[in-house]
């Protein structure tokens, strides 16, 4: 059990819809996080995936069952502070979580509030900013930098708190091609070298085939598990859940259907080079 | 031709320590019917053209002549240019405000001094056009309906203004793959069904790449590339060069064809692929 990050068992969360109808947005959900993994979940809108992250942050508390933190139950009153402190939260949109006119200040933020003091808030904000590679901007404004940039400045924001986890809630949705490059590079280093607990939400496939493992959300309920490869070879399952499959799974797909023999779990461009 | 811009330059605060360029210098030339992709990375001036394209923004310098009139011009009333140019925001149903879809849709046309029986009809068939129940959904409020269906109405309530150019800001963004094709597939058909151009801005050379006629790329408020997509898409190393890419699959046949001579790598859809990889595969085993 030591080397478990977040732990849910059977969590349920409901809550009231306009016409007072109790909807369950979460249901009975049994999930496990490693130290170190790199978990993505995808899931059509409306499937559980944001509940599910807001759940381990403690923004939402279980209706029933417990959301175990490091250890910690959410339910905790004593210990929100220090779940928040354990994950770390990004979400979809740099534009309305970034607070103060100043890159630095922004990055201190977090550290400021939990009363450290200066001369470490100092050392933390920098070794965040140099981590996302943003040391460069210390001094800049963060609305007169790009979506990726300021994406990553959110990013050094939360690594300033130390946490363990980091659960990103589509953090590259609104960004163009070069900033979700700077973004999931970003990711994935801060999972290899900086041993942090990733949790991504994520519509996009080629995301996703990066991690560790999937888990796909469907209806509040855990539809898919497995490695990227066990997932995405399962394309009529993936495309039945209103999901995507990356394009050259599905070209394998299809010439599989035609009778070509390639492998089912191809999940890159030179593996599909490869196999042909 | 139903848009022509000319010579466009656009300086935000000018004279001030904080002067930018957006645009500079941009000749884009649109004919009636045509379905056209806009392109660029955060900052290439994108957003800055649109937003004159709808008299957000007024030039600089330059001109923009719409379907025969001047709306550079500053004698021209906002409400005719948004009569014949419809723009929908990133994330467009963040402007939804009115209690009933019905209210929220009828908005613009009632400020066009439209009689009664006119909004009505103009309302019914905006909500037909974005392939939502008119009778279903129109005395509900907006913010019961689920997020793909809340960004139909926010395009119904600019088709209600029945402009002649339609232009999406990052129509998709955010949703799910099915909400998605759900958004893409009603853009193509109102495409088709009607007599109108289409402007798609997005970040998703997938989608771009199944539906535009013509793509024009954008990079320091310069046009940088203009053709069709298949043409544009030939060009990986300009595009990555100013922060673009070309579909998974177009990278994958460009890889494939590093390693057999004998195909054709100007692939744009999965399903062009197949077609392609299959004729391949058939003409070797005849051999």
């Amino acid at each position: 059990m030591k080397d478990i990050m977040i732990q849910l068992d059977n969590v349920t969360f409901e809550y009231k819809n306009y016409e007072d109808e109790n909807i369950a947005a979460l249901k009975d959900v049994t999930l496990s996080v490693r130290k170190g993994e790199f978990l993505a979940v995808l899931g059509h809108n409306g499937s559980g995936k944001s509940t599910l992250a807001k759940l381990i942050n403690a923004l939402l508390l279980p209706t029933k069952g417990k959301v175990l933190v490091k250890g910690m139950d959410t339910l905790d009153e004593d210990k929100i502070w220090d779940v928040r402190q354990a994950a770390g939260m990004v979400f979809q949109n740099p534009d309305n979580q970034l607070v103060a006119t100043i890159v630095e200040e922004d990055v201190a933020f977090g550290p400021e509030n939990q009363g450290i003091n200066p001369s470490e808030i100092r050392k933390r904000v920098d070794n965040a900013l140099e981590t996302v590679g943003m040391l460069d901007y210390i001094n800049h404004a963060p609305h007169l930098l790009s979506g990726g940039q300021k994406q990553r400045v959110a990013i050094a924001g939360v690594l300033a708190m130390m946490p363990d986890c980091i659960i990103l809630d589509e953090p590259t949705a609104m960004l163009d091609p070069s900033g979700r490059k700077e973004v999931m590079s970003t990711i994935t280093r801060l999972n290899k070298e900086e041993n942090k607990t990733i949790i991504l939400i994520t519509h996009y496939m080629d995301e996703a085939v990066q991690a560790d493992r999937i888990v796909v959300m469907s209806e509040g309920e855990v539809a898919l598990e497995g490695e990227p490869r066990e997932v995405f070879s399962r394309v009529e399952d993936i495309i039945g859940l209103g999901l995507d499959v990356p394009q050259v799974t599905e070209l394998a797909y299809k010439l599989r259907k035609e009778g070509i023999n390639v492998p089912s779990n191809i999940l890159t461009v030179e593996e599909l080079v490869m196999s042909l | 031709m139903i848009m022509k811009i000319s010579d466009l330059i656009h300086v935000y605060s000018p004279n001030s320590p904080f002067e930018v360029k957006a645009l500079d210098g941009i000749n884009i030339d649109i004919d009636k019917n045509e379905f056209i992709g806009l392109i660029g990375h955060t900052g290439s001036g994108k957003s800055t053209l649109i937003q004159h394209l709808n008299g957000l923004l007024k030039p600089t310098k330059g001109k923009i002549i719409i379907d025969g009139m001047d709306i550079s011009s500053k004698e021209v009333k906002l409400k005719d240019i948004r009569k014949k140019v419809g723009l929908v925001f990133q994330y467009p149903e963040h402007q939804l405000f009115e209690e009933t879809v019905y209210k929220d849709i009828s908005f613009g046309p009632k400020n066009l001094g439209l009689s009664e029986n006119e909004i009505e009809g103009r309302v019914e068939e905006a909500i037909e056009m974005v392939g939502l129940d008119y009778n279903e959904v129109k005395d509900r409020s907006p913010f019961e309906l689920s997020g793909g269906q809340r960004r139909r109405v926010a395009i119904a309530g600019v088709l209600a203004m029945k402009p002649r150019i339609l232009i999406l800001d990052e129509p998709t963004a955010g949703l799910d793959p099915r909400g998605r094709d759900e958004i893409l597939t009603q853009i193509e058909k109102l495409y088709q069904n009607n007599d109108m151009t289409i402007i798609l801005v997005s970040h998703s050379m997938e989608d771009i790449a199944k539906l535009v006629n013509r793509l024009i790329v954008m990079h320091k408020g310069k046009v940088a590339m203009e053709g069709t997509p298949r043409e544009v898409f030939k060009k990986v190393k300009e595009l990555e060069e100013i922060g673009l890419a070309v579909p998974q699959i177009t990278y994958f046949m460009k890889a494939f064809k590093s390693k057999v001579n004998d195909i054709n790598d100007e692939i744009l859809t999965v399903e062009e692929a197949k077609k392609e990889i299959l004729r391949y595969l058939r003409s070797k085993e005849n051999d």
